[in-house]
């Protein structure tokens, strides 16, 4: 067992753990309940959270290395999300929604980083991201109609 | 085509549980469960047939934090099928829940119940198993009448005439024919006869196969699962155990996905038995490599297929014979195979003169199948559909006007079908439109791009069914609730498809209220009416049916408890939304009012269930058509451009009826260039994991387009059809048309590999 | 699930490197994959506190800390520039965006995949690796070699002029390559360097001089059967021997031809 201080969403979480504790397996032992397992080969997404705003697979991450760093989960980015995930339900794109944290987490990055970002560059971001049920193209709708709103907010 | 303008039907609504789930709430059942459950794990055979000689668990017990292990020693002798159907499934009853003999390399040999995951996984490594190794059937060409049996034991048994013989490795066998097929296709100017090849595809739902059980405080065990079939599952759970129904409570919370995956109960009785034995709760959550090796994907085809036309194109007479890889169990082996021809050759109802199917379906010592969106249909639809389009090509007729020619027609009597009639059809329509924003005449001709590359297209038609018709059941109740609005409760499982939202708007229609009023719960076995689940294409058809059945009634009841509230007789009020009005009056009482007394000294009950069932099954039809570009060189095959036009009768939210055929397609599309499955020595899927299984990413299905030709379906609640299955039965014959246009090769196994395309290798 | 009894993050080479010398310890890179690996690890080796995360430039060369990750060099614009995105181009279907932003240079290289993108790309480049006691060496050398219980530090890529060209094939977009191929002509010196054959990849060398003077289709093809001739490939199950061998001419043939007219 080791000791490790993780900052989860802001909030300074102190706590012992195996070695070999995956990121993924902290946040929900933690209450971060949006942290989802899809697969163990590091293919699917799911997982995704920001390290130091960075998105990364919390499966493949030890919770020792993220030890002294900051971890943000969609349990503690509910307001940013909230900006434009109206637009992915308003296509019915959330679907069986057991990808849509990771895929939320992951176009919030996105964002940050590019945000009027063309269709080839969110396809692009979000490869990494599977979904089995809606074929992506309504997850594409959702995030152009946001940029389209907001252009027009401008 | 012309329907009434609806308030809540035909809108695109969100679904009811949209924000949760995009949001991150704790929904699904891992998240519901944190009191700590003990993990369960399974043992797998490392063989494809074997018996189990002897099992020593006593050094793996002594694991620290391992609470028990179970053997074939300590489980219950009854078999049971895994399949989620209504009683008495067709099915056969073969499993244990641990057997002695093993049957295929993955098969489940010892329950392993600890505190930790660590533990378990330590205590499996310790279980020392003595197996005596039997031959194995590993080629299911030579399963039927094989001296090896998959399923020697005298208590398999199946109910009902399906044909299976476990002596003969057979789990169905049909004959059926109409007219003299064989005179018709000897009079033919053109066949084509070919063998077309499809492999057990997995779902690969994002949420793996899992299940909490629990002892609830009436003593009672308690079962949170994944599963679209909540009292299938409460059936399979008592039966497997042998203990009674009314000790079983079977709850759904959000799925992760289904896609018929979970029309089986795949892990169920493992944490039902650890609970049931320990008291204590438990919890099994497949890995995703247990979901692709012990699952239940789609089953094998081979299909041989001869189809007879006249030199103008005229599709005279269809034969096909099916045979269906079952794997290790039967679980709907019997019930999917009929699909690859009764919901294939009914398409070209329109010109047929004779037509035979025949199917075996056969056990063989692999990974069992089970239930997967398009369940034979799309395997038969590949086959029928890539021998239309050859035929279209030898005949240098457009694939398209060819099928205008032959295809069925609203009104046309179906024979094929079961004797029913297509009441609402638009497949025409659906070619129509489909060709106009396609542009067909533009894409359909093979474009030299350079650099070894070509773009050009291709076509298919689908259908599918509403409902198992005659057999199963949807109920739906709904209550009016104090401040006015009402619960409507139901037995079908939302999997992310979005029934809940689509049962509600068709209440909200009813009641004439906004679809908010309604709150939708389900599915609980304690809870909710009983109902067969969701698979069949048939909730909206079966369940809707219902709903609107319930709402008809609580509507009488309204206006009985509005009569004694303004001292009339029912038959001069008049239900309208919001209020009840007595009829020539200006008198009347709002539903809020009646919801008040309907909770004081009232003997009327303002809370209704109907059941509903139906004795057809109207087909959805729908077109697809792609435009792809190939790499003559390195066989590279990308998809530029997919177009479906749908008809599935009214759509009741048209945004999740798109969403539906979107995910179909890509799925599709999927199966046909990149999911392949292949077998080791010993019957293992070599694609055991997401980096050897390729789903498609969103880099790889080009741009979707889905557009929707009305039909209205008299039967089907508001004029619908099912949407949720045709969807995925285009992609493989249209592609593989457009291969052959672009290379002059049919290739008829999926997938349809680069290297087979660039070396030339077809079937 | 991999068994790891302690977790060490090194303050020194030289720590990470004394720990290193038992055999069942290992060195953390990008972290993927352990969830299917198995076994015990009694030490786990953390680079991550040694400052190993930045590409440095000079004059002469990039130096490239072992922790950059494969997000960093697909974003590095002088990085790119100079090697005509190349890397870029072999590190953008690695997975996804989250994949690559743990995946590192030292684990990809260090790894010596087979299905590697990384190690064919930075092959094709004029790289060196710096090992903790093995100082540096040339790439082409490092691949040959066996494991050992060394460190790499940095890889470092030469300034050297020339043109660059990366193919790969794939079924699906973001899988595993079923062949790589980069080109390169530098100093007028030009190769080939096939990966995922499915064996690590290999260097060619246009020691025949095919591709002297303006480079043309019939040079291209015949430099492209010439590399097809050398390279040895196998079956695996993403393809055969047969269709690698097929990949391998036409790869290198579009490669060449990539590279344009004029070269250095």
């Amino acid at each position: 067992m080791m000791d490790i201080t993780i900052i989860l969403n802001g909030k300074k979480i102190q706590d012992q753990i195996e070695p070999d504790m995956a990121l993924l397996d902290f946040v929900r032992e933690h209450g971060c309940y949006s942290v989802k397992r899809g697969c163990e080969s590091s293919n699917c997404g799911l997982c995704t959270v920001l390290m130091d705003e960075v998105p990364v697979l919390s499966c493949s991450v030890l919770a020792a290395r993220a030890d002294g760093h900051r971890v943000d989960t969609l349990e503690g980015l509910q307001e940013e999300a909230e900006e434009f995930v109206g637009f992915i339900a308003d296509q019915g794109a959330d679907q069986c929604g057991f990808c849509n944290p990771g895929f939320v987490m992951n176009t919030i990055a996105l964002l940050r980083e590019n945000p009027d970002p063309t269709d080839d560059e969110i396809r692009a971001f979000l490869a990494g991201n599977l979904c089995r049920c809606s074929g992506y193209e309504g997850q594409l709708r959702g995030i152009r109609s946001f940029l389209n709103s907001r252009k027009e907010e401008k | 085509m012309e329907h009434r303008e609806y308030k809540s039907i035909n809108k695109s609504v969100r679904k009811k549980d949209s924000m949760q789930l995009l949001l991150g709430k704790p929904v699904y059942t891992d998240d519901l469960v944190n009191n700590h459950p003990l993990v369960v794990k399974i043992l797998r055979s490392p063989h494809p047939n074997a018996i189990v000689e002897e099992i020593n668990t006593a050094i793996a017990k002594k694991v620290p934090g391992v609470v028990d292990i179970y053997t074939w020693e300590d489980v219950p002798d009854q078999r049971f099928t895994n399949a989620g159907q209504t009683y008495p499934e067709a099915s056969p009853y073969d499993r244990l829940i641990l057997d002695r003999h093993v049957r295929f390399s993955g098969d489940a040999v010892a329950i392993i119940a600890a505190e930790t995951e660590k533990a378990a996984l330590k205590a499996m490594k310790l279980i020392k198993v003595k197996y005596q190794i039997l031959e194995a059937v590993l080629d299911y060409h030579t399963a039927k009448d094989s001296e090896i049996l998959v399923h020697p034991e005298e208590e398999w048994v199946q109910y009902g005439p399906w044909g299976g013989d476990h002596k003969r490795n057979l789990v169905a066998t049909e004959r059926d024919s109409k007219g003299d097929v064989d005179a018709v296709m000897a009079d033919c100017d053109v066949v084509i006869d070919h063998v077309y090849h499809t492999k057990a595809f997995n779902q690969a739902m994002m949420e793996t196969f899992r299940s909490y059980a629990e002892i609830d405080r009436y003593g009672r065990l308690h079962m949170i699962s994944s599963t679209q079939i909540v009292f299938h599952t409460r059936r399979i759970i008592a039966r497997a155990l042998g203990i009674s129904k009314s000790k079983v409570r079977v709850e759904k919370p959000r799925i992760g996905g289904g896609f018929g995956a979970k029309q089986t109960s795949v892990c169920d009785v493992y944490p039902a038995f650890v609970t049931w034995k320990t008291g204590r709760p438990s919890e099994i959550i497949y890995t995703r490599e247990e979901s692709q090796i012990a699952g239940s994907p789609r089953h094998e085809m081979e299909i041989k297929l001869r189809l007879g036309a006249d030199k103008n194109g005229k599709i005279r007479a269809i034969d096909i014979y099916t045979l269906s890889n079952s794997g290790a169990y039967g679980e709907h082996g019997p019930t999917t195979v009929g699909l690859s021809g009764h919901k294939s050759i009914p398409m070209y109802t329109g010109s047929l003169e004779a037509y035979r199917f025949d199917y075996d379906v056969v056990y063989t010592n692999l990974q069992a199948a089970g239930a997967y969106r398009g369940y034979g249909a799309t395997q038969g639809i590949f086959a029928l559909e890539s021998a239309v389009n050859e035929l279209a090509e030898k005949l240098h007729m457009d694939p398209t006007v060819l099928r205008d020619q032959n295809m069925v027609k609203e009104g046309m009597f179906m024979p094929a079908y079961f004797g029913e009639t297509a009441n609402a059809c638009a497949l025409d329509r659906c070619m129509d439109r489909c060709r106009q924003i396609f542009n067909w005449e533009e894409k359909y001709p093979v474009r030299d791009m350079g650099n070894g590359k070509v773009r050009t297209a291709g076509v298919a038609m689908a259908m599918q069914g509403s409902c198992i018709s005659n057999l199963d059941v949807g109920s739906a109740t709904i209550r009016l609730s104090d401040d006015g609005t009402y619960n409507l409760m139901i037995g079908a499982a939302d999997m992310g498809t979005g029934c809940d939202t689509i049962l509600a708007q068709m209440a909200a229609e009813c009641l004439d209220c906004s679809v908010d009023e309604i709150a939708v719960f389900g599915a609980d076995t304690d809870a909710s009416p009983y109902d067969s689940g969701s698979y069949a294409s048939s909730t909206t058809y079966i369940t809707g049916g219902a709903v609107v059945k319930a709402c008809e009634k609580l509507i009488d009841k309204m206006e009985l408890i509005a009569a004694g509230l303004m001292n009339c007789s029912k038959e001069e009020v008049q239900f309208e939304g919001n209020v009840v009005k007595r009829l020539g009056t200006d008198q009347s009482v709002s539903v809020e009012e009646i919801a008040t007394k309907s909770q004081l000294f009232n003997d009327e009950s303002a809370e209704v269930t109907a059941m509903h069932t139906s004795p057809v099954s109207p087909p959805p039809y729908m077109v697809g058509m792609v435009e792809i570009e190939l790499d003559k060189l390195t066989g590279r095959v990308d998809i530029l451009d997919y177009k479906a036009v749908v008809d599935c009768g009214i759509p009741i939210n048209p945004a999740l009826a798109r969403i539906q055929t979107e995910g179909g397609l890509v799925q599709g599309i999927g199966h046909t260039l990149m999911e392949n499955v292949t077998y080791n020595r010993i019957g293992r899927p070599m694609e055991c994991n997401f980096a050897q299984y390729k789903l498609p990413t969103r880099l790889d299905m080009g741009k979707l387009q889905v557009e929707f030709e009305h039909s209205y379906e008299p039967t089907g609640p508001f004029g619908a059809k099912s949407i949720g299955e045709i969807v995925i039965n285009t992609p493989a014959p249209a592609i593989a048309h457009a291969i052959y246009r672009a290379t002059g090769v049919w290739h008829r196994e999926l997938p349809i590999t680069p290297e087979q395309i660039a070396l030339g290798k077809n079937d | 699930m991999i068994n790891i009894q302690k977790y060490v993050r090194a303050q020194s080479l030289e720590e990470a490197y004394t720990l290193n010398q038992k055999k069942k310890n290992r060195i953390l890179a990008g972290m993927l994959w352990t969830r299917m690996e198995s076994g015990n690890v009694p030490v786990a080796i953390d680079l991550c506190d040694l400052g190993l995360d930045k590409i440095e430039e000079n004059e002469e060369e990039f130096s490239i800390g072992a922790m950059v990750t494969l997000r960093q060099l697909q974003m590095h614009e002088s990085f790119e520039n100079y090697c005509d995105g190349i890397v870029a181009k072999a590190v953008k279907d690695i997975i996804g965006v989250q994949f690559r932003n743990l995946a590192t240079v030292g684990g990809s290289i260090w790894g010596r995949f087979g299905f590697s993108d990384v190690l064919t790309a930075f092959m094709a480049l004029d790289t060196y690796v710096e090992l903790y006691k093995g100082g540096v060496i040339p790439l082409e050398q490092f691949a040959r070699m066996q494991y050992d219980r060394d460190l790499l530090v940095r890889v470092i890529v030469k300034k050297k002029p020339g043109v660059f060209s990366y193919q790969a094939m794939r079924v699906q977009k973001t899988d595993f390559p079923i062949l790589t191929c980069g080109v390169s002509c530098m100093d007028g010196v030009c190769k080939a360097v096939i990966g995922a054959r499915p064996g690590k990849a290999v260097c060619i060398h246009d020691d025949r001089h095919l591709l002297d003077g303006e480079v043309t289709e019939k040079k291209a093809e015949a430099f492209a059967e010439y590399v097809a001739e050398q390279v040895t490939t196998g079956s695996n199950m993403r393809g055969s021997a047969e269709y690698r061998t097929h990949l391998v001419k036409i790869l290198t043939g579009r490669g060449v031809m990539e590279l344009g007219g004029v070269r250095a």
